[in-house]
């Protein structure tokens, strides 16, 4: 039963995050390659991907609250961890461009790269410690 | 915390999978509960106590280091 539920869960997730990567990849590209800049279809890629971003939300929320209770902690300190160090890293990140020490523009998918990067180690980290 | 966990599911024939499935967690929450690495929930603890007739304080107890 649990089991069920949980794959169910991880579909859904699944589902909700790589609709997301393409609605935005769509409203990233479209304006230039699709649809020529045309502003009422920029504006509904962007409402498009805004709603998916929602619904992946509410998909992660039922997936965590959905695991058990080591799992939901490897998760939690996992999402600490990464929260903590978005906002330090991105923080220093983007002081390094406004005081010019670095040479080009601090991109917000940078951090996003890190975001993952760093939940992903968390997580491996957080899991081989229960083992 | 220490426990009896492992050798309770041993003498029931249980594997870890079987309780973990019974319990209602995954079975490296059942791993970790033996190993001492991760103290279960109450309401764990109660459906562990409750499969195998047992208080809970025969199957966990604490013990200072």
């Amino acid at each position: 039963m649990m089991k069920k539920k949980r794959k169910k869960n991880i579909y859904q997730l699944a589902v909700w995050t790589w609709s997301w990567v393409a609605t935005m990849a769509i409203a990233s590209f479209g304006p230039k390659y699709i649809w020529d800049d045309n502003a009422v279809l920029t504006a509904l890629a962007i409402s498009v991907n805004f709603a998916n971003g929602i619904l992946m939300i509410i998909a992660n929320r039922k997936f965590v609250n959905n695991l058990d209770e080591l799992e939901r902690k490897i998760h939690l300190e996992s999402m600490a961890l990464t929260l903590g160090l978005a906002v330090v890293v991105g923080l220093s990140y983007s002081l390094l461009d406004t005081t010019n020490l670095i040479g080009f523009d601090a991109e917000i998918s940078n951090l996003v790269l890190f975001f993952g990067i760093t939940y992903l180690i968390c997580i491996t980290v957080n899991t081989r410690r229960y083992r | 915390m220490k426990n009896k966990l492992k050798v309770l599911r041993a003498e029931n024939s249980y594997t870890q999978e079987d309780l973990a499935d019974i319990i209602g967690v995954s079975r490296q929450t059942i791993n970790a509960i033996e190993k001492e690495k991760f103290d279960p929930s109450l309401p764990t603890a109660f459906r562990i106590s409750k499969l195998f007739k047992l208080p809970i304080e025969a199957i966990f107890y604490f013990e200072e280091n």
